[in-house]
């Protein structure tokens, strides 16, 4: 197993996935680092990464006219950025930004596409890890609009 | 009981609406209480309040209360000065369980003022560190300007026996580096070990609902999860029945709770 498939294979969001498959998605993969205060993309770009964090911290920020730029989340170790490359339009809807020097591995969205087409059972696995991270987003999200800290609790 | 007069020494704004309180018996008595515990403040002419006590056990000499500013009484509270006179009742209720948890790994999750009534145990445990294992603190907060005892946080990040680890709900990147996400994001990175945990859980019911389903993920049990509650209080002693929760009283029984004690009812709309 190379260092890469390593690195795969220890990440929170591969565990327990058929080392067939870490090898699979290996050849989409690669390792990279973001400074910190360096964009990794802006609202708007081509979603044509996603990316699983090992180190360091990201932001999500929308920017609003008028006040500036948001954090509405950051995500860390053991963290995955990015979904909106499994589903149309293929479009940021943030831009992300790291907080601190952050490594994280790469993954090219088409590629990954192309071997979930190959082979269905690897989609099917990764898809549903994905909905897992979505909902887990989508449930902290409500938690937030509920303001779960508010004077009137 | 009748309440004992009790002079403002010291007054600290923690946020836009929340004050700390310091406060001394004018006849210099001690007030010893255990963590978790609660007075009744009495604001003369305007009524009483149910407050938590947020001091360190270890100092009697010194009550110590941080109170938000939602209600008739508490907003006149939040008015008073040093050298003011109100009177305190107390203490009452259940505390933390400091003595059970000794061996164990603690977890401290508190939510906006709920880490008022964990301070305590916090300064309990920090200054018995030999007696528990890892102790990891995870506090939420809306904003950044909504957290209480900044400075406190900031120290107690800066020992290597403790882990903190503080999120808020949104904020301007020019304000705040930290992490942005409900306090339940935090849990996933908490260091402890779930067999041999004690987990103290304090805020609004919500976010102590949401926690509890979190912890659970983790591998706790119902039997290592405490939570506080909240209800109007009246008497505080369990006679007047207006903090009556199920088949307990919260002044008399709680506020703290073994969470599989009342997990029947936690939650529960209609109680």
């Amino acid at each position: 197993m190379d260092t890469l498939e390593r690195l795969l294979s220890e990440h929170p969001f591969f565990k327990d996935l058929d080392p067939r498959y870490i090898q699979l998605i290996a050849g989409c993969a690669r390792e990279v680092t973001f400074k910190a205060g360096e964009f990794i993309f802006r609202e708007g770009d081509p979603s044509s990464h996603f990316w699983l964090i090992r180190s360091g911290k990201i932001s999500l920020e929308v920017f609003a006219p008028g006040r500036g730029p948001i954090m509405i989340e950051t995500l860390g170790e053991g963290d995955v950025m990015g979904w909106s490359w499994a589903v149309p339009p293929y479009r940021k809807q943030y831009d992300a930004r790291a907080l601190e020097l952050t490594r994280a591995i790469e993954f090219d969205a088409m590629c990954i596409r192309g071997k979930c087409d190959e082979e269905p059972k690897l989609g099917y696995e990764l898809f549903k890890r994905f909905a897992q991270i979505i909902g887990q987003r989508l449930q902290a999200t409500r938690l937030r609009l509920i303001d779960i800290y508010g004077s009137h609790s | 009981m009748v309440p004992v007069p009790y002079r403002v020494l010291r007054v600290r704004r923690e946020t836009k609406d929340t004050f700390t309180f310091e406060l001394q018996a004018v006849t210099g008595e001690r007030f010893p209480f255990a963590p978790g515990q609660f007075t009744m403040l009495y604001v003369f002419g305007v009524g009483e309040v149910p407050i938590s006590i947020s001091g360190d056990p270890a100092h009697p000499e010194i009550l110590v209360h941080t109170v938000r500013a939602v209600g008739t009484v508490t907003k006149v509270l939040c008015r008073l000065k040093r050298g003011d006179i109100l009177g305190v009742r107390g203490p009452f209720g259940s505390s933390w369980p400091m003595a059970e948890a000794v061996g164990n790994d603690i977890l401290i999750v508190a939510g906006g003022v709920g880490l008022a009534p964990l301070r305590p145990a916090i300064y309990h445990v920090l200054s018995h560190r030999g007696e528990y294992g890892r102790v990891a603190l995870l506090y939420g907060a809306r904003t950044p300007g909504d957290m209480l005892y900044k400075k406190e946080l900031a120290e107690w990040r800066g020992r290597f026996d403790i882990q903190v680890e503080v999120t808020v709900d949104a904020a301007r990147p020019d304000e705040w580096h930290g992490n942005v996400g409900v306090v339940t994001t935090l849990i996933p990175r908490a260091q402890f070990d779930p067999y041999h945990v004690t987990a103290l859980v304090c805020g609004p019911e919500i976010m102590m609902r949401f926690t509890i389903l979190e912890l659970q993920k983790r591998g706790l049990r119902d039997d290592q999860m405490y939570i506080s509650m909240e209800r109007n209080m009246k008497c505080a002693i369990g006679f007047c029945g207006h903090c009556q929760y199920g088949p307990n009283f919260v002044c008399k029984d709680g506020p703290v709770f073994r969470f599989d004690r009342v997990k029947e009812i936690f939650g529960k709309r209609e109680i």
